[in-house]
């Protein structure tokens, strides 16, 4: 093999002609970090919300739940992405859509890439948040009834609280596959972490030290996730439950 | 609220599903076998008492899983020329085509979460049925063709597909190597005409429909193989 190696390119200065790619690398990183953030927020109340829905007794409500759910899950995320970013603003009303077309470059993807990862990961909270609450015993609503609760105050005393511990394994997955997922922003232009290594590729065709560098941020973005999810799950622990685990697949 | 020209869809149909869906179905088909079979090996491999196998399947499945798709989108597109250089000899990267690289990247990237669903699936078997098969003389690999893996696949069978439906949506990931998959076409011909809203929307409703009628079906067949258990 006739490639040449070169692990100093990190400390060169990059296509912006201020910062070396190293730089370049977390400043994508850090966008990678900062739109799972924003989207993780969206997903987890909302899938929460939904998650609750679906497990109420309200026919609609379930009906409604459900029909998010299909409807998130069986678009590819790309193709959801696509849909903020090129065809919503046309949709909208004239002022609204040409305001939203006039944003600055990294908000103009930012805020459809949040809103696009958010509304897509929130149907898959909303599974693991039913899945949660009907892991429960019965009777563990039965008791709230009778203690007198209300519905809302069974949900927030009684079932939420355990339904919550026993999906963080699961959650800790979605966790990162939010922050994985993050990647497919680039296809409308977000300079996160896959899309600095690619252009660090384009500018200086020392393909393989970008991606290596890439490839060894995300593991340890990775082992830094689940060692934090790890710690949160320990220390709310109920003693004498050892919640089962919810099988969560997909990426 | 521009004009919309719905008939840019119909215009188009011949060249978005004769190009672009054969593609992403095909991708999808050879992704899909290549995955499970590789994806199985690399289970029995975890699976294996020796650590000299254990641990670099391992290693190979928490790699996969721990980086984005694209990356490896990426990383394939650019390591295959030089591992077929490699295989062949060749002092040059060799030419590969957008087709087959996107086949051999799907199927590694898919294998490793094939792998863990089979994993799951081979763990389901009890030890009592592979030491029956090794009491009536079976060896390693007559135990695995003939007791366990019929039966892991059987009690599998709806998991792997539906991972195989989000291997469908994410085939359209291919999208970054501008290659005509089903997406790739409808947004060639989105940009070409300037009718972004009508092919992306057409693109969205032709991927829901596929992908739910396959889940609805997956639904089923769970519901028939709970009844035969």
């Amino acid at each position: 093999m006739n490639y040449n190696w070169n692990w100093k390119i990190f400390f060169e200065v990059s296509a912006d002609g201020r910062h070396t790619w190293l730089t370049t690398l977390f400043m994508g990183l850090g966008w990678t970090l900062i739109t799972a953030l924003c989207a993780g927020i969206i997903a987890f109340l909302l899938g929460s919300a939904l998650g609750v829905m679906r497990t109420t007794p309200s026919k609609w409500a379930v009906r409604l739940g459900n029909a998010y759910v299909e409807f998130f899950r069986n678009i590819p995320l790309l193709v959801q992405l696509f849909l903020w970013f090129f065809v919503l603003p046309e949709l909208l009303p004239k002022g609204m859509g040409n305001s939203i077309k006039q944003m600055t470059p990294p908000w103009a993807s930012f805020v459809p890439a949040v809103l696009g990862l958010g509304l897509f990961t929130a149907a898959r909270v909303s599974e693991q948040v039913r899945a949660g609450i009907q892991a429960l015993s019965r009777g563990q609503g039965q008791a709230g009834t009778a203690l007198g609760l209300t519905l809302p105050q069974r949900y927030r005393y009684v079932l939420l609280p355990m339904a919550y511990r026993i999906i963080m394994p699961p959650l800790t997955s979605e966790t990162m596959n939010l922050i994985k997922n993050t990647s497919v922003a680039l296809t409308i232009g977000l300079v996160e972490l896959t899309a600095a290594a690619r252009s660090m590729q384009e500018f200086t065709f020392q393909v393989f030290e970008a991606f290596t560098a890439a490839t060894a941020i995300y593991i340890v973005v990775n082992l830094i996730v689940v060692n934090l999810m790890r710690w949160l799950e320990k220390s709310i622990a109920v003693p004498g439950f050892i919640g089962p685990s919810v099988a969560g697949g997909g990426h | 609220m521009g004009a919309f020209d719905f008939g840019v869809i119909e215009r188009s149909l011949g060249y978005l599903f004769k190009e672009g869906m054969t593609f992403t179905l095909t991708l999808t088909g050879l992704a899909a076998a290549g995955g499970i079979i590789f994806g199985t090996l690399l289970a029995m491999m975890r699976l294996s008492s020796h650590k000299w196998l254990s641990l670099p399947a391992t290693a190979y499945v928490n790699l996969m899983r721990s980086i984005p798709l694209l990356l490896v989108i990426f990383w394939f597109y650019f390591l295959v020329p030089y591992i077929g250089a490699w295989i062949v000899g060749a002092t040059r990267p060799i030419q590969v085509g957008a087709f087959a690289s996107s086949v051999i990247t799907f199927m590694m990237f898919e294998a490793a979460y094939y792998s863990e669903i089979m994993r799951a699936g081979i763990q389901s078997i009890p030890r009592g049925q592979v030491w029956a098969g090794y009491a009536i003389g079976l060896d390693y690999w007559q135990t695995m063709a003939k007791v366990v893996l019929p039966q892991a696949f059987r009690n599998m069978i709806p998991i792997l597909l539906t991972q195989t439906i989000i291997l469908f949506q994410d085939t359209s990931l291919v999208y970054v190597l501008s290659i005509t998959d089903f997406l790739g076409a409808a947004s060639k011909i989105a940009q070409r005409d300037g009718r972004l809203v009508e092919m992306y929307l057409f693109a969205a409703l032709v991927y829901f429909l596929i992908s739910f009628a396959l889940s609805y079906v997956v639904k089923l067949l769970q519901q028939k193989i709970a009844i035969i258990r």
